[in-house]
């Protein structure tokens, strides 16, 4: 970072590549990006479904349940996107051989970003074609306002990942059990099924810092009809950017504070510093 | 016959590969490095030994730009690292026996994947000439964690040579090579320095090989350097047989050694 957050591409290439290396070395790994977003689709459809037939006001959950599962989805698989391209530099212990390379940490998170947005969009598909074959989901009826969902989400996805990280990288590769419940701890307050107004006061406070709340606000008020929220999605845009500015310092004070203690140079399965 | 292409920076002359100055490690109330200072020239190979413990991998990865100096300061090529680091580390690159590279990527793709972070250009062709001056090329489609220990240290310096290096850091490279294999590579590492003037800083466990490939030692001990000279004289200049011996004995008692050398010192 001493020379500026100049990018050059060829490194961030390098880190993509790797990752298609890895893909394509290991079909496994393909496997869990299809299949947790599979199982959630089904699993929520046949919900929907029921509570359909069952419901007696003619309310449609297909959109609001099934909508919000895809998104949540959508912004969680964005975020293990960015977690597990860094965990493969962890598994396979290649900090050394990375950062005593040219390249810049910003070109690092850049390299695990873009990763991300390939792999997620491979879990996207699978699920936007099983939601809108089996069980009828207009995904895309909400019109140009799911654009701007998808790209709050897609930061605060990223926010989560880069944040994820640089735990990891601060407590060593032990603590990697700490970042895979964080989406399904977070998810009772982005309020993902149900309005905020049901979630008692303390976890509306919570959900206010959650850029993920808003857009499900927002999603369920174009559904029922209501004016576009447009104040509220610029809330969350703003929360979401806060947010991955707050990240990218976090991860590259983690990082700064890893070459200063030897963190980095000795980076093992053992070590916490 | 091909030619190589040219490094992707250009080389200063006038400035040694690495200088070293007043460097520093201190954790916590543990100093690791007290007040070293060196140079590796361009075409000389720096033999860095020492006991377990002394500072040799510590120097090493502060060269790297994996761990920062608590004092002093690094130059590669002239640059400084900590102020340019990307372009200091363009011109560098290592092979340890504690980085190997990542064995869940074939060799060439590990040869791609490094090409790129150092933004090597005409990497195809560069990646061929390695595979070929290292014999890796009947093992390119192969995974680098099913590759013999042997044929993992060829892979880790074909990846080390991919920049064409002005300085080149090698830690232990024959630690796991047959005495054939361990040969060949002193001799390829030897050639580097002569004949393309890259700077080697090396460390090594293994005296003899020291004495052969080494134009210059430096002997760490707790962090301080003991001794510094031509790894054929030494020994004589500090009344042991060999230097091996010499490194026991520095090993075993640093601070009569120290006394030793601060003597020689003097009487020179």
């Amino acid at each position: 970072m001493d020379e500026g957050v100049r990018l050059k591409l060829r490194p961030i290439a390098g880190i993509v590549l790797r990752q298609f290396y890895l893909l394509c070395g290991s079909p496994v790994r393909v496997f869990p990006m299809v299949t947790w977003v599979a199982i959630d689709v089904v699993l929520w459809g046949f919900i929907t479904r029921y509570l359909n037939s069952v419901s007696n006001g003619g309310m449609d959950f297909v959109p609001t349940l099934l909508g919000g599962v895809l998104l949540w989805d959508f912004c969680t698989r964005i975020m293990q996107g960015v977690s597990t391209a860094f965990l493969e530099d962890v598994w396979s212990r290649n900090f050394l051989n990375l950062f005593a390379s040219p390249l810049s940490i910003a070109e690092y998170i850049s390299g695990l970003v873009i990763t991300s947005v390939l792999t997620s969009i491979i879990g996207v598909i699978v699920m936007v074609a099983l939601a809108t074959g089996v069980f009828h989901l207009q995904f895309f009826s909400m019109g140009p306002p799911l654009v701007a969902f998808l790209l709050v989400l897609f930061a605060f996805g990223i926010s989560l990942g880069i944040f994820a990280s640089a735990i990891v990288l601060r407590l060593g590769p032990a603590s990697e059990w700490l970042l895979w419940p964080i989406p399904a701890l977070l998810s009772p307050f982005a309020a993902v099924f149900y309005p905020l107004a049901v979630l008692p006061r303390w976890m509306q406070w919570v959900s206010y810092a959650l850029p993920p709340s808003y857009v499900f606000e927002g999603m369920r008020a174009l559904l029922a009809d209501r004016p576009f929220p447009g104040t509220l999605l610029l809330q969350g845009s703003l929360i979401a950017v806060i947010e991955l500015l707050l990240a990218a310092y976090f991860y590259a004070r983690v990082y700064r504070h890893a070459v200063r203690t030897g963190l980095l140079a000795r980076y093992s399965a053992e070590s916490v510093a | 016959m091909t030619v190589p292409p040219k490094p992707p920076t250009q080389a200063s002359p006038e400035c040694p590969a690495l200088r070293a100055m007043n460097l520093s490690k201190v954790y916590g109330s543990v100093t690791a490095l007290d007040n070293v200072s060196f140079t590796v020239s361009k075409g000389e190979i720096l033999g860095l030994l020492g006991p377990n413990g002394a500072g040799k991998t510590t120097t090493i990865n502060m060269v790297l730009g994996v761990l920062a100096a608590t004092a002093g300061s690094i130059e590669i090529d002239g640059i400084d690292i900590a102020q340019s680091r990307a372009r200091a580390l363009a011109r560098t690159n290592f092979a340890a026996v504690y980085a190997a590279l990542p064995g869940n990527l074939t060799v060439v793709e590990n040869l791609r994947f490094f090409g790129l972070l150092y933004a090597i250009p005409s990497l195809v062709r560069r990646v061929d000439e390695l595979l070929q001056e290292f014999d890796l090329r009947h093992l390119r489609h192969t995974k680098c964690g099913l590759l013999s220990s042997g044929e993992q240290t060829r892979a880790a310096l074909a990846k080390a040579l991919l920049n064409k290096p002005q300085l080149l850091l090698l830690d232990e490279p024959t630690a796991s090579l047959d005495p054939s294999a361990a040969q060949l590579i002193r001799a390829k590492i030897r050639s580097l320095a002569t004949i393309d003037g890259c700077g080697i800083l090396w460390t090594s466990h293994n005296m003899k090989e020291v004495e052969a490939v080494c134009d210059r030692v430096l002997f760490l001990s707790r962090g301080k350097v003991l001794l510094e000279g031509d790894p054929k004289d030494l020994p004589r200049e500090h009344g042991s047989a060999t230097l091996e011996d010499l490194f026991i004995r520095v090993a075993r008692e640093p601070i009569a050694a120290a006394a030793a050398a601060a003597a020689a010192e003097g009487r020179g």
